[in-house]
């Protein structure tokens, strides 16, 4: 346990009060969890009060979780070089509501923001340029959503009568196999098999 | 006659350019040869690595990581092998963990061979690729010696290294070491001092302490901008912190300033490989932990169990228990970060990829403005881009 994160964490959430709803320790490293309305606070808090400085934005990225209502839970990383230390900043939200950008704090940000909107469809307003980034021009759909296939809905190729690249529709020879080698005993309380041996009871007490 | 207005002409870079490192695409938007507005269109060489990863094992996600910065692969392997073995809780033998710092070594050496002399080319220097390369071709050697591959290596694995190393390979790595330094000397004759390298790199490209903290800049990048900041010192891992070395930094954070940075930074590394050399100790390279690394091949020969672990490891791999990760590394480029999110099946459930280069290459609209054409190119090389890890 590093106590001096710890102390980091307290001294936020006190400070902070209602803009955060807590901290806490996750193998070892520091996170804060915020609002989604109060997040452009807690950051520029984090980057200016002097017992924090983190004054780099190293990462910002998204997790899906679909099962959940507020699907996405959006993750910032920050880094003090003062203090020598990392944090991290989280809140979720849902595919529907618009997140504020954190631009206007760090330059960085620009970029990752429109990372996370073509991978995950994350929608940030006030965002100065939000272009989809890594896909292909006219790309459709976020491709890190987990409902999203991994071999996506669409292929190209040269047609060499039309004298272009074309889109097609992914046509795939064999069917996408997933490999599931996880123990097949692993938490299977009745084995197949087993009914057999209840119902021989049954039969035996008649 | 009347004063007209002339709309800036719009110029497209690449992707098919030599000087654009790859598949840089690179619309700017041009008052004369002074450079108003740079956009880069990156994604041309995204393979979706963060998704695939997510429907592979742990093992056979280290692969992939190779093929980010392809330049130096084992200092990518190297982070998602700490975050593994964090949310493992394994610890690494001694000996293993001195032989991936020697490799993290060479990487490094191996990708600022590469950028010094494609940065030369890129500003009008032929000879420096030409030596540079021959020299990378015998580190590469000593990549291939040690796990077979020359680039795409899947060498470090959670818990330590894949093999041994063989035998006579260190003395050679040895002797690469007092032969190098002469190699520096030279390329150093033909651009430290050259005056048309000079004339294209000093007070180009500055960016100041608030700028680089600003854009997320990281390695020689945050250096050549006078922050002495490098994970390997502040958040040491593996055998770093039993090893002595210098942090060398820049004054004035142009392109000059970065380029001396990296040529400074190989000769730092050859002292690490030294005292790599010198201190490794005997021992194995692998935690002894089956459930994670592989049985050694003649226990498998003879134990039933080993046998199991073998091929349940190669089957449905380990499993990581529930938890998330930010590790990071210095690698050649910079802060390298992997950010792991575990469910505790053998798959990740998130590897998020913080790719140096790709925080570099968001400044380049900041650091183009107001220069001129000629200037970007120059700025470009300094950055130090490969698109494997920019786009992933």
């Amino acid at each position: 346990m590093n106590q001096a994160l710890l102390d980091l964490g307290d001294y936020i959430v006190t400070t902070l009060g209602e803009a955060v709803t807590g901290s806490e320790l996750i193998n070892d490293e520091l996170v804060i969890w915020a609002k989604s309305d109060t997040l452009l606070k807690v950051i520029k808090f984090l980057r200016d009060n002097q017992n924090c400085q983190f004054r780099q934005l190293v990462e910002l990225t998204a997790v899906d979780y679909p099962s959940r209502e507020d699907r996405f839970e959006l993750v910032y990383c920050l880094l003090s070089l003062t203090h020598n230390q990392r944090i991290k900043v989280k809140f979720s939200t849902s595919d529907e509501t618009p997140v504020e950008s954190v631009t206007g704090l760090f330059s960085s940000a620009i970029w990752y923001e429109r990372e996370a909107w073509d991978m995950y469809g994350i929608f940030f307003a006030n965002h100065p340029d939000l272009r989809r980034m890594l896909t292909d021009y006219g790309f459709e759909g976020h491709p890190l959503r987990k409902d999203f296939p991994l071999t996506g809905y669409v292929e190209v190729r040269y047609d060499e009568t039309q004298k272009r690249v074309v889109y097609e529709p992914v046509k795939l020879t064999q069917e996408f196999r997933n490999f599931d080698f996880s123990s097949p005993w692993e938490g299977i309380v009745n084995l197949p098999g087993d009914e057999k041996a209840e119902q021989e009871n049954e039969e035996g007490a008649a | 006659m009347p004063e007209a207005t002339i709309k800036p002409l719009t110029l497209n870079f690449g992707p098919q350019h030599p000087a654009a490192h790859g598949v840089l695409r690179l619309v700017m938007e041009m008052d004369g040869e002074i450079i108003e507005r740079a956009d880069p269109h990156i994604g041309l060489l995204h393979r979706g690595t963060e998704k695939l990863i997510e429907y592979k094992t742990y093992l056979q996600a280290i692969p992939y990581f190779d093929r980010l910065d392809y330049v130096a692969p084992m200092n990518q392997e190297h982070v998602f092998a700490l975050a593994v073995e964090k949310l493992l809780d394994i610890e690494v033998p001694k000996r293993g963990q001195y032989i991936r710092v020697l490799y993290c070594e060479i990487g490094r050496i191996l990708n600022h061979l590469l950028n010094i002399t494609t940065f030369a080319i890129d500003v009008g220097a032929m000879t420096p690729i030409l030596w540079g390369f021959e020299q990378r071709e015998i580190l590469m050697e000593f990549y291939e010696r040690a796990c077979g591959a020359r680039l795409h290596a899947a060498y470090f694995r959670p818990g330590g290294v894949h093999q041994d190393l063989p035998a006579g390979l260190l003395p050679d790595v040895l002797e690469f070491c007092d032969n190098f330094p002469a190699f520096i000397d030279d390329l150093e004759g033909l651009l430290t001092e050259n005056r048309i390298f000079r004339q294209r790199t000093v007070d180009i490209g500055v960016m100041n302490f608030d700028e680089a903290m600003d854009w997320g800049l990281s390695g020689p990048m945050i250096r050549g901008s006078g922050i002495a900041w490098d994970l390997r010192k502040s958040q040491p891992y593996d055998c770093y912190d039993e090893l002595d070395f210098d942090i060398p930094v820049g004054k004035n954070g142009d392109c000059f300033d970065r380029y001396l940075v990296r040529v400074e930074e190989m000769r730092q590394s050859l002292h690490i490989m030294k005292q790599c050399i010198e201190k490794m100790p005997e021992g194995p390279v692998l935690a002894p932990n089956h459930k994670v690394t592989p049985p050694r091949r003649d226990d498998m020969k003879r134990s039933m169990e080993a046998l199991i672990h073998h091929f349940k490891l190669y089957t449905e791999g380990f499993h990581v228990p529930a938890g998330e990760t930010y590790i990071a590394v210095e690698a050649p480029k910079g802060e390298f970060g992997v950010y792991l999110v575990a469910d505790g099946s053998n798959k990740p459930y998130r590897c998020k990829i913080k790719a140096p280069g790709f925080a570099h290459l968001a400044a380049m609209d900041y650091m183009c403005r107001g220069h001129m054409l000629a200037d970007s190119v120059a700025i470009l090389g300094s950055m130090d881009i490969v698109f494997g890890e920019v786009d992933r």
